[in-house]
C-alpha cells in the first residue's frame, strides 16, 4: 500500500472517538439506575422511610449495591474506582442540596406575598397579620440602599488605596497590610455591630442609618481591599515601565495608566463588597434597627433595611408575617444575584 | 574621580559602567560612545548583560530592588546619575521601547500617542499634528489614520509595537532605547520596524538590543558585542557594523556573528 | 579583552535607590495612610472592646468565662447581678464543630466532583453556582433552617436517638429535638459548605496537570490519581479553607440564633433542644439590656473576637504556606 494519499481519500475519513461511551455502556448504566430506583421505591414502601431525604438515602444505598453488582467482573481497582465515583457524586449532591432547597423554598414561599406594589409600599399602616396584598418592602429596600451606598462611598476609595499600596507603592508594610486585611475579613459581624454601637450609637445617643453604614463599612472594607488587590495585580509591570520610560511620575502612572486599565475590575470589587454586606443582619440589629415606614434620614433615628425587615417579621412568627419574611428574603436574594451577574458581566468584558 | 564635561561629544556615553543585582555582578566596565543620529546594535548571547546595560542607560535598572551600579552614563557630557538629576526627566530625554508591545489598553490609538505628553505633564497645543507626525515617523499613519479612536489593543502585534514607538517619539526624546523590539513579531512586521528605525536615525540616536544577527547588520551603524564567561557580562569589542561582521578584532566575535555559538 | 582584564579595577559602587519627586512622596504618603485605615479600625475595635468590657472582667474574673448565670436583676432585685457565658462559649464550639463535621466531607466531595467528575460542559455553571451559593446571606440560611430544614432535622434526630441513643451525646432528656445544637450545626454547616468548597476547588484545580497525567500513564484509575496526587497536594490548602469556614461558623449570629434554643446550662446532649452560642446571646439579650449588661455583652463580643481572630490567623497562615508551596 502506498504511503501517498491524495486529498480525496481524506474526505472519506470520519472522525471517531473510540474513548467515548458506547451505546451498550450507556444502556447498562441506565438499567443500573432504573433497577436501583425501583429497588429504592420498594424499600421506601415497606420500611416507611419518610420525606425526600429518606428516599434519597435509600436510593444512594441501592445505587451503591447496583454499582457493586455491575462492577463485580472488574478488577478490584476498577470496582473501587466506580464506587468512589458514586460516593463523590453523592457528597457533591449533598453539598448542593441545601442551596437548591433554599432556592426552591425562597421562590415558592416568597412568591406568595409578592404583589405589584410590594416594592413600593411600606408597613406604616399595615400590620404583619394583614392580608398579603397590603404593605410592602419599599422602606426596607430604600433603607438598605442608603446604608450600602454610604458604606460603598467610604470603603471603595479606602479599598482601592489599600490595593494601590500593595501593588504600586509596595512599601515596607506590605506584609502587615495584607495580614490585617486578612484578619479583618474574619471579624464576626456582630462584633462589628458592637464596636459601632459603643462608638457611634452611644456617642450620638440614638440609633441611626449612619451607624448601620459604619458597621457595614467595617465588614465591606476587607472584601473590597482584597478584590482590588487581586485586580490590580493583573496589570502587567510592562505597562508601569512604559509609563516610567515616558518620563512619568509614579502617581501619574498609577492614576493615568494603571487605574484606567482595571476600571471595570475595581467596579467589580465594589459590587462584590455590596453583595457581601447587603444581607448582613446582626450588626444592623445593634445600630440602625428597623422601621415600619419610609425613612430616608441616615443621620438620626432608626432606618429600615431588608435584613432587619425579614428578621423581625420572622420573629413575629404568624403565618402572614412569615410569608412576608420569605418575600423579603426573595427580594434580598434577587438583589444579591443581580449584583453577582453584574460583576460577572463586567469581569467578562475585560 | 571627577570627569570634565566634554562639550565636544554629543550623544550618549558610558564610562566604566558596572551593574549589580544585589550581590550578583551582572555587568562589568562598559565604556561606549553612542554618537548622535546613529544606530548602535548591542549583540551577544543570552545573559551577557545587554538588557541590563540598556536599562542602565535610562535609569530603569534602579526599579529592581537591590540594584546597584558604578561608573558614569553621560548624555551630552552630563552624568544622568548625578544626584541633582531627576530620573523622570532623564527618561523623558532617553525613551525606551520594550520587548513585548505594550500599548495602554484603556486608551485609544490617539490617546496612546499622546500618553507621554499627558503623563509627563508637558504643555503642547498641536496635538493633532503630533499624532500625525509621530505615527508617520513610526510608519503607522497610513494604516490607522481612519481609526484613531479605536483601542490600541485592536491592532496587530507589529502595529502595536510601532504604536509604542510613536508613543515614545511624542515626547521628543534625544535617544531611543529598544530592547529586542522585534522578538515577539513576525518577519514582515520586523522588516517594517527596521525601516522605521533607519528613518528615526535621521533625527535621534537609537540603541537596539537584538539577538538577530541579520537585523543587527541591516539596521545598525555600529555594533557592540557583549559576552559572559559565567561571571559578569563585559564588552568584547565595539566597532563599525561592517567591520564587526567582516573583520572583527576578536576571534570570539567572529565565531558569534557566524553563528558558531550563542 | 578578557573579563579578568576588565575586572582589574572595579570603581566604587554608586548608591542606587528609586528617588521620588515631591508629588510622588505625597502620593505615596496618602496611599499608605489609606492602606493603614484597616489597621487603625482593627486596633480601635480591639481597644474599645477591651475598654468597655474591662469592668465586667474586673467584677467577675474567670467566672465570666466559666459560669452559668446570667441575671440582670431587672425584675427581681433580690437575685445578685451575675453575668457569665460558660455554656455559650462551649455551645459555640460544639455547634461549630458539628458544622465542620458536616461541611468538610461535603466540601471535599463537592470540590473533587466539580474538578474531576462533572461533565466539562457544566463545569463553568457549577463554579458560578458555587460563587452564588457563597453569597447567600446567612439570614436566608436561618430562615430556611427554621422553616424548612427543622422538620427534616427532627426526623434525623429521632433516627439517631432511636439507634444510637446509647451513645451519650445522642441521648436526650426530652424527646423534643427541635432547635438543638445538632440542627443548628447542620444549618451552619450548609452555610459554610460553599466557602470551604470554593477554597478546596481552587486548591485542587492548581494540581500540576503533568503529575495527574503521570499517574494515568502508569495505569492508575481516576481515584488512584486523585488519592496519589490531588489529595496530598491540596491537603494544607483544604485545611486552611476549613479553618476559614470554622472562623465564619464561630462568628455567625442569625443563622444560629434562629434555629437554636439558648440555655445557660452545660450539656453534652446535642439532640436536646438547648444549646449555647456567644454571638446569638449578644443578639438576644441586647434589646432589653441594662447598662452593665451591655458591658457584659461587649465582653462576650471581645471573647468572640479573640476566638475568631486566632482561628483566622491560623487559617491565613496555612493558606499562605500552601500558596507558597505552589509558587515554588
Amino acid at each position: 500500500m502506498s504511503m501517498m494519499q491524495n486529498s480525496d481519500s481524506f474526505s472519506e475519513v470520519q472522525p471517531e472517538r473510540p474513548w467515548a461511551k458506547r451505546p451498550e455502556e450507556v444502556r447498562r448504566s441506565a438499567i443500573k439506575f432504573v433497577v436501583a430506583a425501583v429497588l429504592a421505591m420498594v424499600v421506601v414502601r415497606f420500611t416507611g422511610m419518610a420525606g425526600i431525604d429518606g428516599w434519597a438515602l435509600v436510593l444512594l444505598g441501592t445505587i451503591v449495591v447496583a454499582t457493586y453488582v455491575a462492577a463485580r467482573k472488574l478488577s478490584g481497582k476498577d470496582r473501587k474506582n466506580a464506587l468512589v465515583a458514586v460516593g463523590i457524586s453523592a457528597l457533591a449532591l449533598l453539598a448542593f442540596a441545601p442551596w437548591l432547597s433554599i432556592l426552591i423554598s425562597v421562590v415558592t414561599k416568597g412568591y406568595q406575598a409578592l404583589h405589584w406594589t410590594y416594592l413600593f409600599n411600606d408597613m406604616r399602616v399595615t400590620t404583619p397579620d394583614d392580608e398579603l396584598n397590603m404593605g410592602g418592602v419599599g422602606h426596607a429596600v430604600v433603607g438598605s440602599l442608603i446604608m450600602v451606598a454610604i458604606a460603598t462611598v467610604v470603603t471603595l476609595p479606602l479599598g482601592i488605596l489599600s490595593g494601590i499600596y500593595l501593588t504600586e507603592v509596595r512599601g515596607r508594610l506590605t506584609f502587615l497590610v495584607r495580614f490585617i486585611v486578612q484578619s479583618m475579613a474574619g471579624v464576626p459581624s456582630i462584633v462589628a455591630g458592637l464596636f459601632v454601637f459603643t462608638t457611634v450609637v452611644q456617642t450620638m445617643g440614638e440609633y441611626s442609618g449612619i451607624a448601620g453604614a459604619a458597621a457595614l463599612s467595617v465588614l465591606m472594607l476587607p472584601t473590597v481591599s482584597r478584590t482590588a488587590e487581586e485586580v490590580l495585580k493583573l496589570v502587567p509591570d510592562d505597562l508601569r515601565n512604559a509609563g516610567y520610560a515616558l518620563g512619568a511620575r509614579q502617581w501619574r502612572t498609577a492614576f493615568m495608566v494603571v487605574l484606567p486599565t482595571v476600571k471595570s475590575g475595581l467596579i467589580t470589587a465594589g459590587i462584590l463588597g455590596v453583595a457581601r454586606v447587603i444581607g448582613e443582619t446582626a450588626p444592623l440589629l445593634l445600630t440602625s434597627l428597623a422601621t415600619n415606614g419610609f425613612a430616608i434620614n441616615p443621620f438620626g433615628g432608626t432606618l429600615g433595611s431588608l435584613p432587619t425587615y425579614t428578621f423581625s417579621l420572622l420573629q413575629y412568627g404568624t403565618e402572614y408575617a412569615v410569608a412576608r419574611a420569605w418575600s423579603g428574603a426573595l427580594v434580598l436574594l434577587l438583589i444579591v444575584f443581580g449584583l453577582f451577574t453584574l460583576a460577572r458581566r463586567l469581569g467578562r468584558k475585560k | 574621580m571627577a570627569v570634565e564635561p566634554e562639550q565636544s561629544f554629543l550623544g550618549l556615553e558610558t564610562r566604566g559602567a558596572h551593574a549589580w543585582f544585589s550581590a550578583h555582578h551582572a555587568l562589568a566596565n562598559v565604556s561606549l560612545k553612542f554618537p548622535e543620529r546613529t544606530v548602535t546594535g548591542l549583540i551577544g548571547p543570552s545573559g551577557c548583560g545587554k538588557s541590563t546595560f540598556i536599562r542602565l542607560l535610562n535609569r530603569m535598572h534602579e526599579f529592581i530592588p537591590g540594584a546597584a551600579m558604578a561608573g558614569q552614563v553621560l548624555l551630552n557630557g552630563k552624568d544622568i546619575y548625578a544626584p541633582e538629576e531627576d530620573p523622570a526627566m532623564v527618561r523623558l530625554k532617553i525613551g525606551m521601547v520594550f520587548q513585548k508591545p505594550n500599548p495602554f489598553p484603556a486608551m485609544t490609538i490617539r490617546e496612546n500617542v499622546l500618553a507621554g505628553i499627558k503623563l509627563a505633564h508637558l504643555q503642547r497645543d498641536d496635538h493633532d499634528s503630533i499624532v500625525e507626525s509621530c505615527l508617520t515617523r513610526a510608519g503607522l499613519w497610513k494604516e490607522v489614520k481612519d481609526r484613531l479612536d479605536a483601542s490600541g489593543g485592536s491592532l496587530s502585534g507589529g502595529q502595536q509595537q510601532r504604536l509604542c514607538i510613536a508613543r515614545s517619539l511624542a515626547v521628543e526624546p534625544e535617544v531611543l532605547l529598544m530592547d529586542e523590539p522585534c522578538s515577539a513579531l513576525d518577519p514582515a512586521s520586523t522588516l517594517r520596524i527596521e525601516e522605521t528605525i533607519k528613518e528615526l536615525a535621521r533625527k535621534i540616536t537609537v540603541i537596539i538590543v537584538t539577538h538577530n544577527m541579520q537585523q543587527a547588520s541591516r539596521v545598525s551603524d555600529y555594533c557592540a558585542f557583549f559576552l559572559t564567561d559565567g561571571g559578569p557580562g563585559y564588552l568584547v569589542e565595539a566597532d563599525d557594523t561592517r567591520k564587526i561582521f567582516t573583520n572583527p578584532k576578536d576571534p570570539r566575535t567572529a565565531d558569534y556573528v557566524q553563528g558558531k555559538f550563542g | 579583552m578578557r573579563v579578568s582584564d576588565v575586572l582589574m579595577e572595579v570603581p566604587e559602587k554608586r548608591e542606587m535607590h528609586v528617588t521620588y519627586s515631591r508629588a510622588d512622596r505625597i502620593f505615596r504618603r496618602i496611599v499608605t495612610a489609606g492602606a493603614l485605615t484597616s489597621l487603625i479600625i482593627l486596633g480601635l475595635i480591639a481597644l474599645f472592646l477591651v475598654l468597655r468590657s474591662a469592668e465586667v472582667f474586673r467584677t467577675f474574673g474567670v467566672t465570666y468565662i466559666t459560669g452559668t448565670e446570667w441575671n440582670n436583676a431587672a425584675f427581681d432585685p433580690t437575685i445578685p447581678v451575675e453575668f457569665s457565658i460558660g455554656p455559650m462559649l462551649v455551645g459555640t464550639i460544639v455547634v461549630s464543630l458539628i458544622a465542620m463535621v458536616v461541611a468538610v466531607p461535603l466540601s471535599i466531595g463537592g470540590a473533587l466532583f466539580i474538578e474531576f467528575y462533572a461533565p466539562r460542559s457544566i463545569y463553568k455553571t457549577l463554579v458560578s453556582l458555587l460563587d452564588l451559593a457563597a453569597a447567600i446571606p446567612s439570614l436566608v440560611f436561618g430562615l430556611w433552617g427554621i422553616q424548612v430544614f427543622t422538620n427534616i432535622g427532627i426526623r434525623w434526630s429521632n433516627f439517631l436517638n432511636d439507634w444510637f441513643g446509647w451513645i451519650p451525646i445522642f441521648s436526650v432528656e426530652f424527646e423534643n429535638f427541635g432547635r438543638s445544637p445538632f440542627i443548628a450545626g447542620i444549618v451552619l454547616g450548609s452555610m459554610v459548605v460553599p466557602i470551604t468548597t470554593s477554597v478546596a476547588r481552587e486548591v485542587y484545580s492548581r494540581t500540576p496537570r503533568d503529575l495527574i497525567d503521570t499517574c494515568y500513564a502508569l495505569g492508575s484509575s481516576k481515584w488512584g490519581a486523585i488519592r496519589a496526587v490531588v489529595l496530598p497536594f491540596g491537603k494544607s490548602g483544604v485545611i486552611g479553607g476549613a479553618m476559614l469556614g470554622l472562623g465564619r461558623a464561630l462568628g455567625e449570629t442569625v443563622a444560629v440564633f434562629l434555629v437554636l434554643n439558648l440555655s445557660f446550662r452545660y450539656t453534652y446532649r446535642i439532640l436536646d433542644s438547648e444549646g449555647g452560642n456567644v454571638a446569638s446571646i449578644i443578639a438576644s439579650k441586647f434589646g432589653e439590656a441594662t447598662d452593665f449588661e451591655i458591658q457584659a455583652l461587649i465582653a462576650a463580643g471581645l471573647v468572640l473576637f479573640v476566638l475568631t481572630l486566632m482561628v483566622n490567623m491560623a487559617a491565613s497562615a496555612i493558606v499562605q504556606r500552601s500558596a507558597g508551596k505552589v509558587n515554588r
